[in-house]
């Protein structure tokens, strides 16, 4: 054991950048969280990379003490993408909102997460364009009325988490901002993931789209429209623990606990399935009908694009000797003396 | 049998400075093929080389119809040139249509050699032909000579049983022996290919070979040909030889700049039409560390190249005009970071998909104007297939000195053409050397710090104690924090130009070909060098006061070349666009210049040039004074 290693704490990962969210936004947490989870991750803050493209989120890399970028509307994933395969020893984070990864940037979004770069995605979801002030995003519901759409938004809104398992992604969690223990957990729980870990956070714009997740947040009736998953554990939820999830045929359905139906008879979660079926059905999950649920809804293994690039080229080298001038001087020359 | 006797022709030799031959056909009849097996040919025979492949956009453009006419020139020549050439001394053509869209360049009494077995009607049904053109006066005034190249193939390769369809495929191969007997090659170089390149396919490899005897002996027994023609090796400076092709040159520069500067080389780029060959080319050398990543579009292509540039490798993209466009965000980004990374535009014509397989020089404005803001980055632009080379180094040492993005332009008459290349040793080239800081002498890590020539420090993640945020916002002078203040603003606008302006303090400046005053002085930049300077050296060779002045940095424009134009009664800038040079020098050195341009999708010829610039030189005072 090395006892020389410093030991980091949160205050260690924040640089001297005063923070210029709006007071009461959800970043504040997610920031926080990350600060305090990343000491227990045990990378030193010189080997971490906060990429982030546009938006209220994305400035999240300037109050890291750790190396960032602040790149482009949308291509944080093609940016991440070049620097990790540069450098596979560094841990990137690629910090995105719901504009900037699932409108301008979707192309990219989704081809990061298919060659499954072993990085760290972070979608902060406020269903609204905040830097931009206030028109509607990507996943606003349809008939939003934002500064863009005074009749109201026609666009059916896109589920992050079904894209992305149409991607194949090989994590897939979701947090809420306000949910702060869950988060942290979450947040560390992706970082723990070889390959690309996508994390939706669900976040409250309290200026734009103040209380678009308050059914998951309210205390009164959280406990009721949730399921938080566990693997291995059937799926129960409710304030009292007295609801549960079964699936009847491919239907999903929400039941009450007791009489006939116990827990024996209730979906049980397993994050590592190798086929998304089930993970498919819950990201589909919304109220009323059936709890939104947060936590880990996938983890598979599947090799990372970086380490293949990189065994691509040693078993090259392996195969094949020689330098610039071999390549040079290889097939028809000529001298003239 | 003959073929033991190949190489040497047993009919008289007549001895030509150079030769200039055009072999057309369908895009599916092996022309590009042939075209590079007489290039590599006659570069082992010693002569100097200039090629000129010219074909559709599409795969396979309807078979016999004029859209899909490929066709590859040869120049070669014992004394060094700069073109492909202008008219053609021989023209070979394997059908109608290629006949008739080609014939215009053959030269008066020039040989014209014709697989006459695709003239039936309906190959000229497809030519969109109403009489044969063999028939009806069409090729008066040339040698015509008449082959029945199909069936004298099929012949040859009767034993070795392949299908008819299969035999047909060999007949470029009899039209390629054909034309290296005409020329005097030597046949063992093609063999060699066709061992190679048929390894596995025994009967296919054999149906070329005999194929290709036969085309020789043809010419050998043939009364169509009194003679045989010999283009004695140019003289060249001592050293290794091979032919090279521009985008291959390109990429040789690249791995080489990558080698000097101990860097990885990564390549992110998009497949597009004529820059994917240097994609091809480099993901052979996996084992050279030479990384290709074929990103899903132009944007990410560019922003892949950005997060390996602060990873701190070398980071290059390729593209073509419309590509080059998308990565605009990109590379302003670049600038704004101030980090190193090559960005490559082989130019093709526009707009839009324009001419994707025909050359143009339409890009200079946007390759040095065309991003948001103020946002200056230096353009180098490559002279000739071999020069793609030497550019690709020289734009790696200055954007690493400087940390600058910088752009290298070449075009598709380049990029797809070849030349000689002496090969160059590596082991005693200048090294490139760039320094990553470890530690800080402040008691903060201060990324937008600047070095004599405005360059900032490129730290790499990684490195302990120098953690820094770099992105698109402005930039605080030093410390690289976020700012809007106004002064500083104003500061480090200035501060991105004149760095661009101190690529003047890296390079060498450029030289006037001919005396430092008179009449005219011919400025061109790009792949215009050749038909320029063959043109300049005509009209001094006809007394002319005519000078040229080739750029090879076009951003910034050189310190003195004001001065250096100054020397000039008039200037003449001859480029493949309506006037973009031209622009730029007389918007920035107001100075008035006369442009010779044309958007044809195809290169000057020298003829052309030769024309126009006498014209100009004859209206100049001197001259006036002399006839008066």
């Amino acid at each position: 054991m090395n006892t020389a290693l410093p030991v980091l704490k949160a205050g260690d990962f924040g640089s001297d950048q005063d923070v210029r969210w709006c007071p009461g936004c959800g970043d504040y947490s997610i920031l926080a969280q990350m600060k305090k989870i990343l000491p227990d991750v045990g990378i030193p803050p010189h080997k971490i990379v906060f990429v982030s493209g546009i938006g209220c989120s994305s400035r999240f890399p300037y109050y890291m003490n750790t190396y960032g970028m602040h790149t482009i509307h949308g291509r944080a994933p093609a940016v991440a993408t070049g620097l990790k395969i540069a450098n596979p020893d560094l841990t990137v984070f690629v910090i995105t909102g719901d504009g900037d990864s699932l409108s301008i940037g979707g192309n990219h979004l989704l081809h990061l997460i298919r060659r499954n770069v072993d990085l760290n995605i972070i979608l902060f979801n406020n269903r609204i364009y905040g830097l931009t002030k206030g028109q509607y995003s990507p996943t606003s519901l349809q008939g939003h009325v934002t500064k863009s759409t005074p009749g109201g938004s026609l666009d059916y809104p896109l589920n992050p988490l079904s894209v992305v398992l149409g991607a194949d992604a090989t994590f897939v969690a979701r947090s809420i901002d306000f949910n702060t223990k869950h988060l942290g957990e979450t947040l560390y729980q992706a970082t723990q993931h070889r390959g690309t870990s996508f994390v939706e956070v669900l976040q409250n714009c309290n200026v734009f789209n103040d209380g678009a997740w308050e059914h998951l947040t309210d205390k009164d009736v959280k406990d009721d429209n949730l399921l938080v998953l566990h693997h291995g554990k059937p799926m129960v939820y409710g304030k009292n623990n007295d609801k549960g999830v079964r699936l009847q045929g491919l239907t999903p359905q929400s039941v009450v606990l007791g009489g006939a139906v116990n827990e024996q008879h209730l979906l049980v979660h397993d994050q590592s399935a190798p086929e998304p079926h089930i993970a498919n059905l819950l990201a589909r999950f919304s109220n009323p009908d059936l709890p939104v649920p947060i936590g880990v809804f996938r983890q598979v293994s599947r090799p990372c694009y970086e380490e293949q690039v990189h065994q691509q080229v040693q078993q090259a080298k392996a195969k094949s000797k020689g330098d610039l001038s071999a390549i040079f001087n290889s097939g028809d020359t000529w001298t003239v003396s | 049998m003959l073929q033991t006797e190949l190489g040497e022709s047993s009919k008289p030799v007549q001895e030509l400075k150079g030769a200039t031959v055009r072999l057309v056909g369908d895009s599916g009849d092996g022309m590009q093929l042939s075209g590079m097996q007489l290039t590599n040919t006659s570069a082992l025979a010693g002569n100097d080389i200039a090629t000129f492949p010219d074909f559709p956009a599409e795969i396979r453009a309807p078979r016999g119809t004029r859209a899909g006419v490929s066709g590859f020139q040869v120049h070669f020549s014992s004394e060094e040139i700069f073109t492909p050439g202008d008219g053609l001394d021989a023209l070979i053509c394997m059908n109608p249509a290629a006949l008739v869209t080609n014939l215009r360049d053959l030269k008066p009494n020039g040989l014209l050699i014709v697989n006459e077995d695709s003239f039936e009607d309906k190959d000229l049904k497809l030519a969109k032909l109403a009489k044969n053109p063999l028939e009806d006066g069409t090729t008066d005034g040339y040698r015509l000579i008449r082959v029945k190249m199909t069936q004298l193939t099929r012949d040859a390769v009767a034993e070795t049983k392949i299908s008819v369809k299969e035999a047909d495929r060999c007949k470029n191969f009899f039209a390629m022996g054909l034309v290296f007997w005409l020329y005097g090659r030597d046949l063992t170089p093609t063999l060699r290919f066709i061992e190679k390149k048929f390894a596995g396919k025994t009967d296919v490899a054999t149906a070329n070979r005999l194929a290709l005897m036969a085309g020789w002996n043809f010419g050998e027994t043939t009364e169509a040909f009194p003679t045989t023609y010999q283009v004695p090796p140019a003289t060249l400076p001592g050293g290794t030889y091979r032919s090279v092709i521009g985008n291959q040159a390109l990429a040789y520069g690249l791995m080489t700049a990558a080698k000097l500067s101990g860097k990885k080389l990564f390549l992110g780029t998009y497949p597009i039409t004529p820059a994917s060959d240097i994609l091809h080319e480099l993901s052979r050398f996996k084992h050279l560390d030479v990384l290709t990543f074929q990103a899903e579009d132009e944007i990410a292509a560019v922003c892949s190249v950005i997060g390996v540039a602060f990873a701190g490798q070398m980071g290059v993209t390729t593209s073509s005009g419309p590509g080059i466009l998308l990565k605009g965000e990109g590379m302003s980004l670049g600038v704004m970071m101030e980090l190193p990374m090559l960005i490559i535009d082989v130019q093709r014509g526009g707009p839009s998909t324009g001419l994707p397989t025909k050359t143009e020089q339409a890009d200079l404005l946007m390759a040095i104007h065309g991003r948001h803001g103020e946002c200056p980055m230096p353009v180098i632009a490559a002279a000739s297939p071999a020069d793609c080379y030497d550019a690709a180094i020289e734009a790696w040492r200055v954007a690493t000195r400087l940390m600058t993005p910088v752009m290298i332009l070449t075009d598709g008459y380049i990029a797809n053409g070849s030349e000689p290349w002496k090969i160059p040793d590596v082991q005693t080239m200048r090294p490139i050397a760039i320094h990553h800081p470890t530690e800080t002498q402040d008691s903060k890590f201060l990324p937008y710090e600047r070095d004599n020539l405005l360059a900032r420090p490129w730290a790499i993640p990684g490195t302990e104690g120098l953690m820094h945020r770099i992105g698109g916002l402005e930039k605080e002078d030093r410390t690289g924090n976020v700012s809007y203040d106004a002064a500083n603003h104003q500061h480090m606008v200035n501060t991105r130009a004149q760095k661009v302006r101190n690529v003047n303090d890296l390079v060498e400046p450029p030289v006037i070909f001919g005396q430092r005053s008179g009449d005219v002085l011919v400025v061109s930049w790009g792949g215009t060098f050749g038909a320029c300077r063959t043109a300049v050296t005509q009209l001094q060779a006809l007394g002319h006061s005519v000078s040229h002045l080739h750029l090879r940095w076009v951003n910034p424009l050189p310190a003195e070349l004001k001065a250096m134009l100054a020397g000039f009664e008039k200037i003449v800038i001859p480029e493949l666009n309506t006037g973009q040079l031209r622009q730029l020098i007389q918007g920035q050195l107001s100075i008035s210049a006369e442009g010779i341009n044309k958007v044809e999708g195809k290169p000057f010829s020298v003829g052309e040039l030769v024309a126009k610039i006498q014209a100009i030189a004859l209206k100049c005072d001197s001259q006036i004074a002399t006839s008066e």
